[in-house]
Formats: structure tokens, C-alpha cells, sequence
């Protein structure tokens, strides 16, 4: 157990840490350059000087990487001529345009994300394992082939897609929902739902396909083994045997699965979000991106590399958890 | 030792395809985009428009710019209508947003295949440091926020770089390292065979051992994971395009006019569903395709390949 966490941990990092690199890297390469942007029109050179000093783009890359990383994890200081700011750790920067600190900006729209990921998972959850678990018990029946389409089609279904022809048909047409804009849950708890229905059905439409696969393939390989077997000489009715016993062996990739969606639209779901023109994690990416935002972007990859991680390690250690002949690795 | 050699016309896995009649479909659809793709010039010449002249007297001024008559302008002269704002012809952009999409869909592909296959091979075939070292690799690239890094990585190159060439570079370079975990397993278990042990005993040089007796026993995996990453490629570059990172104007994609739709779908219905519909259409007869292939290819891999399928790359 302790073997693992340590392991874990190191490979978080390391993954991490490349992660920042790599766009550190893939920035300072680009033709781009920052201060020319927030310098704004009719920029001199003496005055675009004073804001490349002010972002630290003046300095050479392995410097600015550096000093990246001592933010990161001692907070650093920000000098901007007249005044100087403290940064305390974990410190992601100022954002080039706004001057807003990267963190704040990040964690203000979490609360969105989150309310995106959380309802529209237990949707994809009910929905998936649902109908898998119904096909697999109904084997080669009409009800199988239908879900064997349907999934099919879930999964030929891009998120923006389901999304748009959704708001055309209940905002539009119907008139049924408001077009959504993010109300937070403190506020208005009802408006909060309303706003993200449509949101949640798109994603949970989109997810819950393959779940529905794993669950029905995962399932049929558990009714194949021995103590199911067992159960079933001794007389359990199949309801009892699929739900009291073959169920919870059955679900543990079910875990993974949910694990990795989780830690990926935690991070932002640019696609959603861009469809349903909500202003979390992932628009302000692709903004950012947009912008040469350089702190943005790298806070925004990292926190969206960091939930993916974790959520790998987390799926593996409920793995072990759920299924005892797995160990950990 | 006779290897399975995929895609003979009397071999018992073209026989298994086509008895698949849902595959056939698929298989008849892809087919069919391929030629409406190749031959998009044809189809503009043949309505007599092409897919970047804007048509003003087309739309209407007053409302922003909705195409003047029903069906998103529908005309004898353009037939699926024209797109709003711009007035430009929609039946030519669609075709030319097909070879887009199946271009770079394809290459992004073959990418992504190349590269896992090389690495997947050098690790499953190299020493034991090699091994180690690119399986750290692999597992980092399995891990990195594949989405996340396609927009940071589409919005640095310059414009001036053909963009369909980029996204099939970009896709493929964060995608290839499902293939490599496959290749690799796929590499250490033909590598204990009799055959393969017997030629490298035999003192045949690793590189032609690779070549000779192993290659042969990877292709049926690996076409058929390859058959299964090309519609998430088509959605990558369909929903990178529609983020307003991909493929930019005047070149038409179709993630771009869904992009645009968003804004017009109460006022012009006609030019959402028309691009939704070929994307739909695009990546359901792929996927199924993949499906049919898979089963035909070898019909006890299934869980193997599951295992083996990474993170999809564009999830949200």
C-alpha cells in the first residue's frame, strides 16, 4: 500500500512536470509574442521593453521555467517597477491580459465544471449500467440488437452535435427550457437544474454508450465463472445472482472508466461548454490559447493533467479495493 | 508458419465481413464519402458554384444575414442552400468539408499507427533499459490531456502552416499510445513462439527478426485498433475545428459550419442538420465498420483490445 502511494506520487510529479515543460517549450517556440498583444496598438519599443520586463518574457527560457517552478512551489515575488507582489505558493502567475492571478481564475469556474461533471455522471451511470446490465441478461433478443444500435450511435454522437440539436429542439422549437446560461446552486437551486438539463443529458448521452458495452461484455464474463456457478446450483433466483452477486465483480472496470471521465471533464469540457456557451475551465483555455495567455494556458493544462493523474491512481487503487485479486501495483 | 494476412478476397476473414451485414453498410458508406470527397470538384462544377464566393443578393440585410428562402435558400442553382451570413454555397462546402474530415481523419490515423507501432515494437523487441524507458513514455502519453494539448498546440503554429497537415500531425503525435501498449504486448507474447525464437537462435539480426516474424502476427490487431481510432479522429478534428483551433477559413470543415450554426440554428435550421447529419452519418459507418472488422479479424480478441484501448482522445 505505502509501495504504491510512494509510486504514484513520483509518477504524478513526473508527469506533471514534463507537462509544464512541454508547454513552456511549445510556447517560447511559438512565433508569438506576448507583450506585442497585451502592449496593444500604436506600441513603441521603449514602452513594449517595460512590458516584457513587467512578464518576464525578457528573460531567457530556462529562467522563466525556473522561476515558474519556485512560484510553484515557494511563491515568488512580482516586480513591477513600482511595487512589488507576493505570489504565495502554489502560485500559477498573473494572467498577461487580465493580471488576474491564474489560480482565481481557475477555481472561480470549478464550481461549473464540477456541477457539469457530477450531474451528468450520475446520469451516464443510471443510463449505461442500466441497459447493460438489461442486455445482458436478455441475450440475442430484439431489446440486445436495439441497444447494440443505440450504443452505437451514442458513440458515433460528438457531444456539440448532441448538444446543439438538443437546445434546438427544447429552447428553440419547444420553448420547454430556457437557453442555458450557469446559474451557481447557492443561488437559485432550481435554475440551477434548469440551466444544466440539457448540458447533462448532452454529455450523459454521449458517455453513457460505453458504459453500457463495458458493463453488458464485463458482465457475461462474471456469469461465466465458477461461483456464479455455485450460486446457481444452489437454487438463487438470477435477479439475486446478477445483482447480489455478479453485479459488484462485474462493475470494477465500470470504475476505471468512470474514474478517467471524471478526472477529464473536471479539467474543463471545452466542448460543452463551448456549445452550451458556459464559461468554465475549457473556454477559458481555448481563450487563453487564443490570447498567448501563457500562465493561463500552463495552469489550465496542469490542472487538467493533474485531475486526469489522479484520477488514474484513484481508479486503480478502488480496482484493488473492489476486486481483491487484484493487487497493487 | 503460415501468419493470418488479412484482406485476400477468399480468406475466412473477408468471408466473416461479409456476412456482416451492418459492417457492409458501413463498409458501402465509407465507400461512397470517399468518392463524394474525391470528386468535389466535380460535384461543385456540376451545380456550377464554388465553395468560397460569397453571395450577398442571397441573403437577407435586415435580419444579419438568413439565406432568402425556405430551406436555408434552397435553389435550382444552389441546391442544399447557402450559408447564412456569407451566402456562401452550402452543397460545395459540405463536399469540401468532406475531404477535410477524411483526409485528416485518415493520416491522423496512419500517424498515430506508425509512430505506436515503431515505439510499441522497440519496446517489445529492444532490451531491458529500452523497454522500461519507452514503456514510461507510453504511460505518459496515454496520460497527458490529449484535448487539452491539441488546442494549446494548434493555436502556436503559425498560420502560414497548412492546417489540415497540423491536425493530422497534432492528433497523431498525442494519440499513438494505445497502439504502442498494444504493439508492445502483442511483441513480447509472439517473441516466445517457437518460430521467433527458432530465427533469432538462428542468428537473424533483430531488425529482420522484427520484420520477418512479427510483423505478420501484428497486423490483425493492429488494423483492427486502427480501424477503431479513425471516428474519434474524425470527431477530433471535427470538434477542434468547431473550438474555432482547426481547420480555418475560407478551407470549410464541418465542425466549422456547426460552429457557425450555433448562432443561426432558430433562423436557419437547414444549416445545422445538414453538416450534423454527414458528421453523424461519417462516423457511425466507420465505427461500425471498425466493429464488423474486429469481430471478422479475430472473434475471441475483444477483451484483449479493450484493455488495450486508451483514453478517447476528444471526450468533451
Amino acid at each position: 500500500m505505502i509501495r504504491f502511494l510512494v509510486r504514484r506520487t513520483v509518477s504524478t510529479l513526473t508527469v506533471m512536470l514534463v507537462l509544464s515543460v512541454v508547454v513552456y517549450l511549445v510556447f517560447y517556440a511559438a512565433p508569438h509574442d506576448p507583450a506585442l498583444l497585451v502592449c496593444g496598438k500604436g506600441c513603441d519599443g521603449a514602452r513594449l521593453a517595460v512590458v516584457r520586463h513587467k512578464l518576464g518574457t525578457d528573460l531567457p527560457l530556462w529562467q522563466q521555467y525556473w522561476q515558474f517552478l519556485h512560484g510553484l512551489l515557494a511563491g515568488r515575488d512580482f516586480d513591477a517597477g513600482t511595487d512589488i507582489t507576493h505570489c504565495a505558493a502554489p502560485c500559477f502567475g498573473y494572467s498577461f491580459q487580465t493580471d488576474q492571478p491564474v489560480l482565481g481564475m481557475i477555481t472561480a469556474r470549478l464550481p461549473l465544471d464540477a456541477s457539469l461533471t457530477v450531474g451528468a455522471a450520475v446520469l451516464w451511470l443510471l443510463i449505461g449500467i442500466g441497459a447493460g446490465v438489461l442486455s445482458a441478461l436478455r441475450r440475442g433478443g430484439i431489446g440486445e440488437r436495439a441497444l447494440t444500435g443505440v450504443t452505437l450511435a451514442g458513440m458515433a454522437m460528438p457531444v456539440f452535435l448532441v448538444g446543439l440539436l438538443l437546445m434546438m429542439l427544447f429552447c428553440g422549437y419547444l420553448q420547454w427550457l430556457p437557453f442555458p446560461t450557469y446559474v451557481p446552486f447557492t443561488q437559485d437551486p432550481s435554475a440551477w437544474a434548469a440551466n444544466l438539463v440539457l448540458p447533462w443529458i448532452s454529455l450523459a448521452l454521449v458517455t453513457a454508450a460505453s458504459y453500457a458495452r463495458m458493463t453488458r461484455s464485463s458482465l457475461l464474463e462474471t456469469l461465466a465463472e465458477d461461483h456464479i456457478r455455485t450460486a446457481r446450483a444452489y437454487g438463487l433466483g438470477e435477479r439475486r445472482i446478477v445483482l447480489g452477486h455478479a453485479l459488484r465483480g462485474a462493475l470494477t472496470p465500470v470504475i476505471t472508466l468512470l474514474a478517467m471521465d471524471l478526472g477529464g471533464l473536471l479539467g474543463g469540457a471545452q466542448l460543452t461548454e463551448s456549445v452550451f456557451g458556459f464559461d468554465g475551465i475549457g473556454r477559458l483555455l481555448v481563450e487563453s490559447v487564443n490570447k498567448i495567455d501563457l500562465p493561463v494556458v500552463v495552469g489550465v493544462t496542469l490542472f487538467a493533467g493533474f485531475f486526469i493523474v489522479i484520477a488514474n491512481a484513484l481508479a486503480d487503487l478502488l480496482y484493488a479495493l473492489a476486486d481483491p485479486r487484484v493487487g497493487l501495483r | 508458419m503460415s501468419s493470418p494476412t488479412p484482406a485476400s478476397p477468399s480468406s475466412p476473414v473477408w468471408r466473416r465481413l461479409r456476412a456482416n451485414r451492418a459492417a457492409m453498410a458501413g463498409l458501402l458508406v465509407v465507400v461512397l464519402l470517399l468518392l463524394l470527397a474525391a470528386a468535389a470538384p466535380l460535384v461543385a462544377a456540376l451545380e456550377g458554384q464554388n465553395p468560397t464566393a460569397f453571395h450577398n443578393e442571397l441573403i437577407d440585410s435586415a435580419t444579419g444575414g438568413v439565406p432568402i428562402g425556405p430551406f436555408g435558400g434552397a435553389s435550382a442553382r444552389h441546391w442544399l442552400g447557402v450559408e447564412p451570413g456569407t451566402g456562401r454555397d452550402v452543397l460545395a462546402r459540405l463536399v469540401y468539408g468532406a475531404q477535410v474530415s477524411l483526409s485528416v481523419s485518415i493520416g491522423a490515423t496512419v500517424v498515430q499507427v506508425a509512430l505506436g507501432t515503431l515505439i510499441g515494437l522497440a519496446a517489445g523487441l529492444g532490451n531491458q533499459l529500452a523497454d522500461t524507458v519507452l514503456s514510461r513514455t507510453m504511460d505518459l502519453a496515454i496520460a497527458f490531456p490529449g484535448l487539452v494539448f491539441a488546442i494549446s498546440l494548434m493555436a502556436v503554429v503559425p498560420g502560414s502552416f497548412p492546417r489540415p497537415v497540423l491536425l493530422m500531425l497534432v492528433l497523431g503525435v498525442l494519440g499513438w499510445g494505445g497502439t504502442a501498449r498494444l504493439v508492445r504486448g502483442q511483441a513480447l507474447t509472439l517473441r516466445s513462439l517457437d518460430h521467433v525464437a527458432a530465427a533469432r537462435l538462428s542468428g537473424a539480426r533483430s531488425w529482420r527478426t522484427a520484420r520477418r516474424e512479427i510483423l505478420p502476427g501484428l497486423a490483425a490487431p493492429v488494423i483492427t485498433y486502427a480501424a477503431l481510432l479513425l471516428p474519434g479522429n474524425v470527431t477530433a478534428e471535427a470538434g477542434l475545428s468547431f473550438l474555432g483551433v482547426g481547420v480555418r477559413p475560407p478551407t470549410s470543415s464541418w465542425g466549422q459550419m456547426l460552429s457557425g450554426a450555433t448562432t443561426w440554428y432558430q433562423a436557419d435550421p437547414a444549416y445545422v442538420l445538414l453538416p450534423a447529419g454527414l458528421l453523424f452519418v461519417t462516423v457511425l459507418a466507420f465505427t461500425v465498420l471498425g466493429e464488423g472488422l474486429r469481430t471478422a479479424l479475430d472473434p475471441r480478441a475483444k477483451s484483449r483490445l479493450r484493455r488495450a484501448r486508451s483514453r478517447r482522445t476528444v471526450a468533451a
